[in-house]
């Protein structure tokens, strides 16, 4: 930088600009070296972390197709709250359709929407359903994230599981609060409604398109 | 390399008298938002420690090829690029820690401490020196945001170390308070950081100003003692 009053003012911004430019470079290669170089791994465990998540809605050995390969690309879909294309997962046993898992919404959470993942068997049973994402109040409303919950021996979420449209009615399938036989923790209702309602509408929605969804070819094309 | 007072005021300077939460009051976006509990606290610092290790090595090493003009803009390069291959690197290799400290990592790259550290250190001192600054940085942010994630965590729910068991899946939280204990969301919520936050600082100041009550106090002067208050 002593060096500097040497050159004229073109000079120097020429300079500066080609100095700033190497930096460039030699970051962004350095960037995109290990970009590439961490891809393969990355990819590796985000498959695997896919599956950590769907095992926990459907237990892996209830399936026997290769399920992250059998997929069907939803485009957005209102009625799951989904304003965004998604992928639905097929499980098949011995060819016969299994279970769909797939994610829906839950736009009336107490901040935001929560993202869940759910699995509903070709009985319409539910399967199971986790949450991937939310904001409820942290301690109030984040029971429903299994970690979170207090009950450790039957995590609030996992009472979803067994529930089928045809043995709980429109009416049943609320809060106990709102005269349905829910359970939820005193302080924290518009939670567990939102995901309940959510659930409802998922398990309705997967009954009404059961026979299209597990039948359209690979990928919807 | 490095005198051992030079390391001492590093490490002073970092864990106490520039500590970046109670007297520089810088990065407080992830701060406030993350230490709901103190082991966010400490896992958000652990992360940061490792960010402006690095970032303070890297411009501290490259501190005599960038011109005065285009430094700032030359140092984001350098703390983005980075940060954003050490998240990769354990995205990829430590891929158990990348699931416990890798949400906090993207939040630091705009912190502006690491931005403050290496405009303010690294740029101006060699690479030793500069890497223990950042590390000394970061433990300062350690045990300041451990405090205040422990009390907010105490305050607002009762327990304490709450989201241990993402870290170490066979501890619990511990509830300190009686399991009645109505939870007070103030203390969960930003606000609730604020004030808490405030009140360190002013402790902060408050044991400083004692200190240094007492150094003048101590000198056998006795009648100096009529004047002070």
């Amino acid at each position: 930088m002593s060096a500097a009053h040497e050159y004229s003012a073109t000079g120097m911004a020429v300079r500066t600009a080609a100095i700033l430019f190497v930096f460039v470079i030699f970051f962004t290669a350095l960037l995109s070296a290990a970009y590439l170089w961490t891809k393969p791994a990355i990819e590796a465990s985000a498959t695997a972390e896919k599956m950590k998540l769907i095992d926990e809605v459907l237990p892996r050995r209830d399936y026997d197709n290769s399920l992250l390969d059998d997929t069907l690309d939803l485009p957005a879909t209102p009625e799951l709250g989904l304003s965004e294309a998604s992928t639905l997962y097929r499980a098949r046993l011995a060819g016969q359709p299994l279970a769909l898992v797939f994610e829906t919404v839950a736009p009336d959470g107490y901040s935001g929407k929560i993202r869940l993942v759910l699995a509903i068997r070709a009985d319409g049973q539910v399967s199971g359903v986790r949450v991937i994402q939310h904001k409820e109040t942290p301690g109030l409303g984040d029971y429903i994230e299994v970690k979170k919950d207090k009950n450790k021996a039957r995590p609030w979420i996992t009472q979803f599981r067994s529930m089928s449209l045809a043995e709980v009615t429109d009416k049943d399938w609320k809060v106990k609060k709102d005269g349905g036989r829910i359970d939820y923790y005193a302080g924290a209702t518009v939670t567990p409604r939102a995901v309940s309602k959510a659930v409802f509408k998922a398990a309705k929605w997967a009954e009404a398109n059961r026979y299209q969804l597990f039948s359209s070819g690979r990928a919807a094309k | 390399m490095i005198s051992r007072d030079e390391f001492k005021s590093i490490a002073g300077k970092g864990i106490w008298t520039q500590n970046s939460s109670v007297v520089q009051i810088l990065g407080l976006c992830p701060l406030l938002a993350v230490t709901t509990n103190a082991v966010n606290g400490v896992m958000l610092s652990l992360a940061t420690i490792l960010v402006m290790a690095i970032s303070n090595l890297a411009v501290s090493a490259l501190r005599n090829f960038i011109p005065h003009e285009i430094r700032i803009p030359v140092f984001i390069l350098i703390v983005a690029a980075l940060v954003t291959v050490v998240d990769l690197l354990f995205n990829a290799n430590l891929h158990e820690l990348y699931l416990v400290l890798g949400i906090f990592i993207p939040l630091i790259v705009t912190n502006c401490i690491v931005l403050a550290r290496v405009e303010a250190f690294a740029a101006k001192n060699p690479p030793l020196q500069s890497t223990f600054d950042g590390i000394f940085m970061g433990l300062g942010m350690l045990w300041t945001l451990a405090l205040l994630g422990a009390m907010r965590e105490l305050i607002g729910a009762g327990t304490i170390f709450g989201g241990i068991d993402m870290v170490f899946p066979n501890l619990h939280p511990i509830q300190l308070l009686p399991e009645s204990y109505p939870n007070f969301l103030l203390a969960m919520l930003p606000p609730g950081a604020f004030i808490l936050l405030g009140c360190m600082i002013a402790w902060k100041n408050w044991m400083d100003a004692r200190a240094a009550e007492r150094s003048r106090l101590k000198p056998p002067a006795p009648v100096a003692m009529a004047g002070t208050h």
